[in-house]
């Protein structure tokens, strides 16, 4: 019998989850040996012609990160998703959008614009933008597009799990690989998996009081005790909002969680969540007193949504997308 | 018992009587000025001097301290003796001729003009008679023994601790009570702003509170009490007869369960010292308006007498309105009562005094029942109505016999002019105010506040008696500024409410409730603390938190703030919703 196939891809990501995976250590040996890696761009050369070559169905797991910004992102996604059994969108990008999706905050054009020609770094005075396509030495080349948001990859293909985190933690990759060479039932598909059922605060070690906050602080405006609830202390930390699974590690490291593995099981959004438990517990009934704390929070939908927004209610600043891609 | 014979008159005395005791039971009286029941004989005086007669020898002894014996035969105006209390008189007249007790004994005693000159003379008519009164009623009645002696013979005098203000004195003021003289004087020190409450007169530490109070008894004021400072005193236990004084009786706190409670807190008068304008606890008479309703009540400090602080009757009186009260620098409702007791305090002048009174107002609101008819009725009575809120009160006395002359300004807006109005007494309606310990009885009782500061009730038309914590109800000026009529009114709907439950004998809950799935709770405490009706629990076994199911109204407070969505209405899940919403959109 043949060894099962994987393969792992990677979008619009920053490359982080694919050092988590080789962040499992020795153990990247046996998977080696398990599986038969016939896809892996970072690590391997496979061209995208082999894959599809490829039988449909051919791939037995596929870990997709990143999100979906161009067109060679989609069609990719689409590919892999014809070949694969198993697509699983890898980390945050993938399942909710994460910090590229912030780019959802800006038009196209404005990106483009600022990139290309107006940030101060920039020399471009013949006035060059990305091309879809371009000729050279008589050839044409096809050049991926630039799409109008980002996108997660559920959005763009049906998936069957996901594994959040920003990157997901290495002793949850393994668990979910280990399930699968010990050959293990799996999850009903749709299921998050590599993560827990609670949220954050549920791994926290720190002492939680009824919470009353008169005035929000940025981690470096105040010397935090190391044993009382960040956000007790006014630090803004997402742990109440996001589900458990990474072991509350920046909240062990004296950061704030800042929400990478996603809403919690039984929350639609995430930052409507916080931002209703936020104004639960300001201590004020002053109005002007209110917005004043309410203002002391730098960037609030890069707080709330700094993971979630391509995937939020929200999902951009101004709703530009065709119908193009709308999942249904 | 022992019989004596006191001026050939038998009495039976106890054993342990003085000549003094038995003498007064024999209806003969002996002088003394310096006795007391309330301590032991001193016997300075020596006034009290009686001859004591045992078979053929006689002896002169004090009367106050010398205890009778079986068969004593005591004589108290013998020759002798009326040779000694003149001379006793003649010498104390001459050292202090001026002082009443000693000019009033010599009188009694037939002394006129003593032989002979005093080289101590001295004529003040508050001297320091040395009778040691203060100095035993400081050292045995209130134990405090701060006062004494000091030098001896004719330059003996009273003195404090190295004659400087002494700690040790509780300023309790037996010694001043005592003096016969006046010579110990208590000065009171900083009287207004200390006291919180009427402060227009001294009172005992022990007192009925108000002659309306229920049960009408006696209240001892532990803070001024001799007795809880030095152990000391007890003259009220050694005075009343059926021994009903009980120094041992502690606050007590008792626990009742009860289903409901009526909340009927009431308010606290706004303190117009803030309002520097008005001049209250600046000048002696700008009254506040529960302090003048003090003066009127006829078991007030004056009995009812409208009286300047000087004894005087006022010649004209200000009554100046809406003090705190429709004014956006403190309240900015109307307290609703002023104006009709305003009336009521100028009728009530009008009746007992020839003052002029003016009434500073800026709307008048007669609004009740009678009250426009009143109103009209006082017009009538040539009560001087001027419009316009008063600015300033300010002294106006140029001359010594205008000291204490008040001057209100202010504009009168019905001709428009600016009028200074002369008076010596102000009256200020003072707003009604929520009480100070409000916002803790406010979470006590999980009610909420309208802006004001009154506890809110469930619907201002509807439900003007119920807050939103069922069982919690509110009356009276807890709720807002009402006169007696609706708080009657409010009072009796309420308690009508609560029988109708305690009659019914149970009580429907509404479905509309929160509850915790507690797969998903992580126990982040943001919801423990918001919860109006106090229903939401932290099980800190399980770490998570829990709503009781009875206290909870199904507001959402807590669903909407709980950010893992652990928290949810029950029927009104995110999920019911979005079906919903989808259910809609398919048509």
């Amino acid at each position: 019998m043949s060894k099962p196939k994987l393969a792992l891809y990677w979008a619009a990501s920053c490359g982080g989850c694919e050092i988590a995976v080789l962040d499992i250590e020795e153990k990247i040996l046996d998977v080696a040996d398990f599986f038969d890696i016939v896809f892996w761009p970072v690590a391997l050369d496979f061209k995208y012609k082999d894959v599809e070559a490829m039988p449909d169905k051919n791939i037995d797991l596929c870990l997709f990160n990143g999100s979906i910004r161009t067109s060679e992102n989609e069609h990719l996604a689409h590919l892999l998703r014809k070949k694969s059994k198993v697509l699983v969108a890898f980390g945050s990008c993938a399942h909710e959008g994460c910090i590229p999706g912030l780019a959802n905050l800006y038009k196209k054009e404005d990106i483009l614009n600022f990139v290309y020609k107006e940030s101060p770094s920039t020399i471009n005075e013949a006035g060059i933008f990305p091309q879809t396509k371009f000729k050279v030495n008589g050839n044409e080349i096809d050049l991926p597009e630039f799409y109008e948001s980002v996108k997660p990859l559920d959005e763009v293909v049906p998936v069957e799990y996901y594994i959040p985190g920003c990157p997901p933690q290495p002793p949850q990759i393994l668990a979910v690989i280990s399930l699968i060479i010990e050959g293990k039932p799996l999850p009903p598909p749709g299921s998050i998996v590599g993560a827990g059922e609670k949220t954050c605060c549920d791994e926290c070690t720190r002492t939680r009081e009824e919470k009353k906050i008169k005035k929000f602080y940025r981690p470096f405006e105040i010397v935090s005790k190391p044993d009382q609830c960040l956000l007790d202390q006014g630090i803004l930390c997402m742990g109440p909002a996001t589900r458990s699974g990474c072991g509350a590690l920046c909240v062990s490291a004296n950061m704030p969680c800042r929400g990478c593995y996603g809403a919690p099981p039984n929350s639609l959004d995430q930052g409507t969540k916080m931002i209703s438990a936020l104004s639960s517990v300001i201590d004020s009934q002053d109005p002007e007193e209110v917005e004043r704390i309410i203002n002391n929070i730098a960037d609030l939908v890069g707080t709330l949504y700094r993971f979630s927004l391509p995937s939020s209610i929200l999902k951009q600043k101004k709703i530009l997308r065709s119908g193009q891609n709308a999942s249904n | 018992m022992i019989s004596v014979n006191i001026d050939g008159k038998e009495v039976q005395v106890p054993e342990d009587s003085s000549i003094l005791k038995a003498a007064e039971k024999a209806g003969i009286w002996i002088p003394t000025m310096c006795y007391s029941e309330l301590f032991e004989p001193y016997g300075v005086c020596r006034l009290c001097s009686v001859e004591v007669i045992r078979g053929r020898r006689s002896r002169v002894v004090t009367a106050c301290n010398y205890p009778v014996r079986e068969g004593l035969t005591v004589l108290t105006n013998s020759e002798k003796i009326q040779w000694i209390r003149k001379m006793i008189m003649e010498m104390m007249l001459s050292r202090w001729p001026n002082v009443g007790v000693v000019k009033d004994m010599a009188t009694r005693l037939g002394v006129t003009k003593p032989r002979f000159e005093s080289l101590e003379k001295d004529e003040d008519p508050n001297a320091c008679i040395l009778c040691g009164m203060c100095v035993n009623a400081c050292k045995e009645l209130v134990k405090a023994e701060v006062l004494g002696f000091a030098y001896r013979g004719i330059k003996r005098e009273v003195v404090l601790p190295f004659d400087k203000k002494s700690a040790e004195c509780i300023v309790c003021g037996a010694c001043a009570h005592v003096c016969p003289t006046g010579h110990v004087k208590m000065i009171i020190e900083d009287y207004r702003g200390k006291k919180p409450e009427f402060t227009l007169g001294a009172k005992t530490a022990i007192y009925v509170p108000s002659m309306q109070a229920v049960p009408r008894v006696p209240v001892i004021d532990t803070e001024s009490c001799i007795h809880f400072k030095t152990d000391g005193c007890e003259t009220c236990s050694k005075v009343c007869e059926p021994q009903a004084i009980n120094y041992k009786m502690e606050d007590e706190i008792i626990e009742f369960e009860v289903g409901q409670i009526l909340v009927a807190t009431g308010f606290d008068i706004f303190d117009a010292t803030p309002m520097a304008q008005y001049g209250y606890g600046r000048y002696d008479n700008v009254y506040s308006s529960l302090e003048f309703e003090y003066l009127l009540n006829s078991t007030g400090p004056t009995g009812g007498k409208i009286l300047l602080k000087n004894g005087k009757e006022p010649r004209a009186v200000g009554i100046i309105h809406c003090i705190g009260s429709r004014d956006t620098n403190h309240h900015p409702y109307c307290s609703r009562v002023c104006c009709m007791y305003a009336l009521k305090f100028a009728h009530l002048i009008h009746d007992r005094t020839r003052a002029a009174i003016y009434q500073f107002y800026i709307d008048m609101r007669a609004f009740g029942k009678g009250y426009e008819e009143f109103y009209s009725r006082l017009l009538n009575e040539g009560i001087t109505m001027i419009r316009g809120k008063a600015a300033e009160v300010v002294e106006a006395s140029k001359s010594k016999e205008d000291e204490g002359k008040l001057l209100i300004r202010c504009e009168d807006t019905l001709i428009g002019k600016f009028r200074e109005i002369p008076v010596d007494m102000v009256i200020l309606c003072n707003a009604i105010e929520p009480r100070k310990d409000s916002d803790t009885v406010k979470k006590l009782f999980s009610m909420s506040k309208s802006p004001d500061g009154f506890f809110l009730e469930r619907h201002p038309k509807l439900d003007p008696t119920s807050t939103m914590t069922d069982g919690i109800l509110i009356a009276g000026c807890a709720q807002g500024p009402k006169d007696i009529p609706d708080t009657v009114a409010q009072a009796s709907s309420a308690a009508a409410r609560i029988l109708s439950l305690i009659a019914k004998g149970e009580v429907e809950i509404d479905p509309i409730c929160a509850t915790v799935q507690e797969e998903f709770c992580s126990g982040c405490k943001i919801c423990n603390n918001l919860c109006p009706y106090s229903a939401i629990e932290f099980l800190i076994d399980k770490n998570i938190s829990h709503v009781n199911e009875v206290l909870c109204k199904g507001c959402g407070t807590c669903v909407a703030a709980c950010p893992s969505g652990a928290m949810t209405g029950s029927g009104f899940t995110d999920k019911q919703i979005y079906a919903e919403l989808e259910g809609l959109l398919e048509i």
